[in-house]
């Protein structure tokens, strides 16, 4: 029983992971430095829960965060694609906007600076009663539409990078421009259309924060846009691998949840998990990974 | 493609002094308006809340010390991005490295005895910060000359590393119960700035100043005087051609590594010498990313780095300056669009330049 707890837990803690590193994917493969994953996660997440307050149903809220990853994605590749501005500069301020404009509008909408009221979220099973609490939580966590939608993201990132003839434009676009540009095909638009895409991605793992605590809550992302980061790098930029390190890196978290009263390892050391691994990744220790070879690059 | 477009303007020869200036002003104009439909969307008077910025900054001896207070710290994290940039490498860690320097020093000033003179104590303490911001860079500037790792990813990383390393020691090893911080430096505070002079009184601003500027132009002689500043901008600008001409750039890369941690650890000196005489968790507060933000205005030259230190440490205390009108993080969202436009604007008043000389040549 305790082993299903656990597989649970480590699903819920994923979700958000599989989200973003899903949209990570799509933009690096494309050739555009993922570093705002953060950001547009953390702009799904208030949007989503704006949507929520005010119409009252998860499902705009839905609609809202994935369109608040949409816009802040837009705002990147902007400045990244026609603009040809630095990726990595524009990502580190794309957060900094992210976190800015959330606690500003939080303000303006909700007279807060802390966190929203409490927003509807996709809670169709009430998980009361003593007995049912395990099957209950079961139930709980998979009725939720958005676990679901997540634990297929990166299946279907995979099989569009693979199976699409807009895939091989993406990986192309991230790996030899100048090739993808001489066939005929706008290297700009191929990439536009990748960020994009990613930015519902990324404002969907927002969403699912917001939906799931039932409020907003300022920097609510609190640096899992990075372990996202994170797992795509130590994936090796590949979803089916990307999508194991999103779960390793989940049951490493539950592992410390559930050992926390044991007082075994200090509870900071496995928060550094996920950060020494793709350390130990890109300095090829063992297993060098390989980053797409035109990524940070501009292309015309 | 579009670098053959016409220029949408073509202003007819632009004074030279000006033209590295225009990017950083064309950005802070777009700031502005931003800044200024922000403030309307709050329903507040854009003049109004503007007068209030500049009066509770520089209109004041408290507001005029804690700039120069914010400016010190962001001086030394500035520098220690510029001096990456100019190298050809992104150090994103200075957040981290700012964190470490603080630490060390918190650290070596609880290790001296009550007693030992300032003299001694400060120069300890200053050198700690120093070794730990270098420390937190070494391991993305080792993994970078040794395996050519990507500085942008490590450093990130060490980032969130080196915040929990912190947050452990800060919880079990060196904490005064019921609280974040290490217990107070025995030796080696550095006097304030109000204590010789009444203009500063209250304030934070402390003789840390001193150290950044010394920084400053310490930066600019290595740079601009040294053989090592030669070699380094050399393997910034072309690192294949460097090496050609003889140069080890994987050494270059980890000497600047260790040199910009240096400098943003410096930085710690600031918050735990000159203001609180201990470490406390997230001191740093994003003074290490802003630091990018310096840099960029800056255009990575010391000089431009001090002086947009201190408009980002005016805006910073001019939101707490305005906060009864509109909500602080309006300058957070500033801050993240002066980045933005400075980073577009930069390589389109540039193509825009080139094409107007191309005209008048």
């Amino acid at each position: 029983m305790s082993v299903i707890a656990f597989l649970i837990q480590t699903l819920r803690i994923a979700t958000p992971y599989l989200f973003a590193a899903s949209g990570g994917v799509l933009s690096e493969r494309s050739g555009i430095i993922a570093l705002t994953l953060e950001g547009w996660m953390l702009t799904g997440a208030f949007c989503a829960a704006l949507g929520s307050f005010y119409s009252g149903s998860p499902w705009v809220g839905l609609l809202c965060g994935a369109g608040g990853g949409v816009l802040v994605a837009a705002l990147h590749a902007l400045a990244s694609i026609r603009y040809r501005a630095d990726q990595v500069v524009v990502g580190i301020a794309i957060n900094l906007l992210a976190v800015g404009a959330t606690r500003f509008f939080l303000r303006l909408a909700f007279d807060s600076s802390s966190n929203s009221p409490r927003v509807p979220g996709f809670d169709w099973f009430s998980a009361e009663g003593g007995a049912s609490q395990q099957s209950a939580s079961v139930f709980v966590s998979l009725a939720n539409p958005l676990v679901v939608i997540g634990l297929i993201s990166l299946p279907l990132v995979w099989w569009i990078l693979n199976r699409t003839p807009f895939g091989l434009r993406l990986r192309a676009a991230g790996e030899k421009p100048e090739a993808v540009a001489s066939v005929g095909v706008s290297v700009a638009r191929v990439r536009w259309l990748a960020v994009l895409l990613a930015g519902v991605f990324a404002g969907l793992g927002g969403t699912y924060l917001a939906l799931e605590q039932h409020q907003f809550t300022d920097s609510m992302t609190a640096g899992r846009g990075f372990i996202a980061l994170a797992a795509v790098i130590f994936g090796n930029w590949e979803p089916r691998r990307v999508a194991v390190a999103c779960l390793l890196f989940a049951a490493a978290e539950t592992f410390q949840i559930r050992l926390q009263g044991l007082q075994l390892i200090p509870s900071q050391f496995v928060e550094m998990i996920p950060y020494l691994l793709t350390i130990v990744a890109v300095a090829g220790i063992v297993g060098r990974t390989r980053q797409p070879s035109a990524l940070g690059r501009v292309a015309d | 493609m579009a670098t053959d477009r016409a220029p949408a303007v073509s202003p007819p020869g632009i004074p030279r002094w000006l033209q590295p200036l225009l990017p950083p002003l064309t950005a802070l104009l777009i700031a502005a308006v931003v800044g200024d439909l922000l403030i309307l969307t709050f329903g507040q008077s854009p003049r109004e809340v503007f007068r209030l910025l500049i009066e509770g900054t520089w209109g004041n001896a408290y507001g005029l010390g804690q700039v120069l207070y914010k400016a010190t710290t962001l001086i030394c994290t500035g520098l220690a991005v510029a001096l990456g940039i100019r190298a050809g490498m992104f150090n994103i860690g200075a957040e981290g490295q700012l964190a470490l320097g603080g630490f060390a020093a918190a650290a070596i000033g609880l290790l001296l005895p009550a007693g030992t003179p300032a003299l001694v104590a400060i120069p300890v303490c200053v050198a700690a910060a120093c070794a730990g911001g270098s420390a937190g860079a070494a391991v993305p500037g080792v993994l970078k000359a040794r395996f050519g790792a990507s500085e942008v990813i490590v450093t990130i990383m060490m980032n969130f590393i080196i915040a929990a390393l912190l947050n452990w020691a800060v919880a079990t090893q060196l904490n005064v119960a019921e609280s974040l911080h290490t217990p107070e430096i025995h030796a080696g505070a550095v006097p304030r700035l109000a204590a010789v002079s009444a203009l500063f009184s209250g304030s934070a601003a402390n003789f840390t100043i001193l150290f950044a500027l010394g920084a400053a132009v310490f930066t600019g002689w290595w740079l601009f005087r040294t053989r090592a500043g030669y070699e380094l901008r050399a393997a910034g600008l072309q690192p294949d051609a460097a090496e050609y001409g003889g140069i080890r750039v994987g050494s270059v890369w980890l000497r600047t590594m260790l040199l910009s941690g240096a400098l943003a650890g410096l930085g710690g000196v600031n918050y735990v010498l000159g203001y609180k005489q201990y470490y406390e968790e997230g001191f740093a507060a994003g003074a290490g990313y802003l630091g990018i933000a310096v840099a960029l205005v800056g255009r990575n030259h010391p000089a431009g780095v001090v002086i947009s230190a201190l408009l980002f440490a005016t805006l910073s205390q001019g939101a707490l300056a305005v906060n009864a009108l509109v909500p602080k993080q309006m300058v957070d969202v500033l801050t993240a669009i002066v980045i933005i436009a400075v980073a577009t604007a930069v390589p389109e008043v540039e193509r825009l330049l080139r094409a107007v000389r191309g005209k008048t040549a």
